[in-house]
């Protein structure tokens, strides 16, 4: 029964490549900078997934520390994010990226 | 009691300041000018935020001069429990990428206030970005790497959009944004991957791990050279990963990609060294033929279309392109020779494409939108000088004799036929040939047709006169006399530096940032 079978390594490291998959076709297709952000958000936490998956096989904390320094990144990189998008987006009515043409070619 | 045994004093890893003084003097000097800039007033006639940044920008090269003849005395220095490597290549790129900072500062200033932008942040953001570079350059785990790059990122993303109230700063700085997210996304991906492959991030244990250990499956650890390669293309603008470059440097304020091409390629070009050809050193037959590939597109994406640009700072970010290209030839080579070339390449284009990206500031006067080639229509009558400081730059970067850009390519070329990459060289001497033409271009423009009636002339600032006069110099004494600074890149990979063939063995083996 393959409920019955403990969730291995694999699994894990399966699901965070979902995850990231995910998160890199949100960012291809989707049009809104928050969305398109929050897909950068969500690859970056697959690989937190993996990091912990793997220090976990590995039996190495290495990779668990490394987490936390993700995390710090990704909080760093959340308030440039929003300042940006805010202060575009003050001057324009909604949020896509589509109406971000001035710079073609 | 507390403790059934007397507790053991605790093993700490020693820090040894002095190495790391560079990355120390980089970030103070930044919070205090941020604490500065908030006591004094923002706009004032004498230009000290500049000033002061110059001098946070200058102190670490000096305090490198010691740590340089040190280096080369002792080996290189691991500080940080072997997180970070001080050796002659991070004192030379650490060097390489403070005056490309000084270089902006002097650049920032005349521009600022001319859009009316004073005030001490552009400065702070510059100098917090290029501690991230220094970082980069003396890193020696892929966690210091990826935290080196987001400290040089972020404050690129915000110095990218800091014309508040132009649109197209904002649009180049969101832009840079996602996409620099994303790539930093692949490259964690890569050292993820990496990680569980070898079981830890510190180089030089990736390097001993995989010299002496034949891993049965190594398709993760191939998939982490490519993510990690994706994430760092990203960064030195390789094709195919170069699509923000051309929309991010048109919108950008041109003093900020005058860094972006100087600082952030210097950065990211350490990277790469770092992880292919020091840490991946005996996986060359896997990677060399990928970044063969890479230059090859970078290197014609680059040339062939930067000819259809009529916009100018469009057309010098393709070219920027196309120089990655070149030094990825001399990456791929990864010998001893390669990484000089490497090293030479990049010391010299920082002056000349900061000296190029100068020019476009003045030229693009106020709004910074003048960027059109017709804006440089009988450029040599209305200000003869700053029209023969772009010649030079130009015939430098088409690589001309008796231009720093000639020896450059001369030196990578031949660290590829070395190699015998014979056809990466060629298609590089093509790219060049293509290249030539969208410089001569400009060049003609500029010489050879009139001005249209009551086309402005200019007045060049203190500040950016001084950076004009600088990369003038340097590019066309680095022409003339190369010894100097090719000798010192011999020093900087020297020893058991970035292309040593014996393994060295770690000082600790666990790692993690």
């Amino acid at each position: 029964m393959i409920l019955a079978a403990a969730p291995g390594p694999e699994w894990y490291l399966t699901l965070s490549a979902l995850l990231f998959a995910i998160g890199t076709v949100g960012v291809l297709i989707r049009r809104n900078p928050l969305v398109m952000f929050m897909c950068v958000e969500l690859m970056l936490n697959a690989v937190n997934l993996t990091f912990v998956t793997l220090a976990r096989q590995l039996d190495d904390l290495g990779g668990q520390v490394a987490v936390f320094f993700v995390l710090v990144v990704a909080a760093a990189e959340v308030v440039v994010g929003l300042g940006i998008i805010v202060s575009i987006f003050r001057r324009r009515q909604g949020a896509t990226a589509d109406d971000l043409s001035l710079l073609k070619g | 009691m507390l403790f059934a045994a007397a507790p053991e004093k605790l093993q700490t890893p020693g820090v040894e300041f002095s190495a790391l003084l560079p990355v120390l003097i980089l970030l103070g000097g930044a919070v205090l000018l941020m604490v500065l800039g908030a006591l004094l007033p923002r706009r004032s006639r004498f230009p000290w935020h500049a000033c002061f940044a110059m001098a946070t920008a200058g102190a670490p090269i000096i305090s490198a001069i010691p740590l340089w003849f040190r280096t080369r005395d002792d080996g290189p220095l691991r500080v940080v429990a072997d997180a970070v490597r001080v050796d002659g290549l991070t004192v030379f790129l650490g060097i390489v990428i403070a005056s490309g900072v000084i270089l902006t500062c002097l650049l920032a200033d005349g521009y600022l206030r001319r859009e009316r932008l004073e005030g001490p942040e552009a400065y702070v953001l510059l100098l917090l970005s290029a501690a991230g570079g220094v970082i980069m350059a003396g890193a020696n785990d892929l966690m210091v790497i990826f935290l080196g790059l987001e400290i040089l990122s972020i404050a690129v993303y915000v110095l990218a959009g800091i014309h508040v109230r132009r649109a197209r700063s904002g649009e180049a700085a969101l832009k840079y944004f996602v996409l620099g997210a994303f790539s930093s996304a692949f490259l964690l991906y890569g050292i993820a991957l990496v990680y569980g492959a070898t079981g830890t991030t510190n180089l030089t244990g990736i390097r001993s791990y995989l010299a002496t250990n034949i891993l049965t499956n190594d398709i993760t650890l191939l998939a982490g050279f490519a993510l990690l390669l994706v994430g760092l293309g990203f960064k030195v603008a390789a094709a195919p990963f170069h699509a923000w470059t051309p929309d991010v440097y048109d919108g950008s304020p041109s003093p900020v990609v005058a860094y972006m091409a100087s600082g952030v390629k210097t950065a990211g070009f350490a990277a790469i060294l770092r992880v292919f050809v020091y840490g991946f050193s005996s996986y060359q037959t896997d990677w060399k033929p990928i970044v063969y590939v890479v230059a090859v597109i970078t290197l014609l994406v680059g040339s062939v279309l930067a000819v259809s640009q009529t916009n100018v700072k469009r057309m010098l970010a393709y070219s920027s392109i196309s120089h990655a290209g070149f030094i990825l030839v001399g990456v791929q080579a990864a010998t001893e020779r390669g990484t000089r070339a490497v090293l030479f390449y990049l010391a010299t284009y920082t002056f000349t494409v900061a000296g190029s990206f100068g020019v476009a500031t003045i030229v693009g006067r106020t709004g910074d939108n003048a960027h059109a080639l017709s804006d440089y229509k009988g450029l040599a009558k209305r200000a003869p000088l700053l029209a023969f400081a772009f010649l030079v730059f130009l015939l430098a970067q088409a690589g001309v004799p008796f231009t720093s850009g000639f020896l450059a390519k001369f030196y990578v070329l031949g660290a590829a036929v070395d190699s015998r990459s014979f056809w990466l060289a060629l298609v590089a001497m093509l790219s060049s040939v293509i290249s030539a033409f969208v410089y001569l271009r400009v060049v003609l423009t500029m010489y050879g047709e009139d001005a249209e009636d009551g086309a402005p002339t200019f007045t060049v600032p203190a500040g950016a006169r001084i950076a004009l006069v600088a990369s003038v110099v340097a590019t066309i004494g680095l022409g003339i006399i190369p010894g100097p600074l090719w000798d010192a890149t011999k020093t900087a990979v020297r020893g058991d530096g970035v292309v040593a063939t014996t393994v060295d063995t770690p000082t600790q083996a666990s790692s993690g940032g």
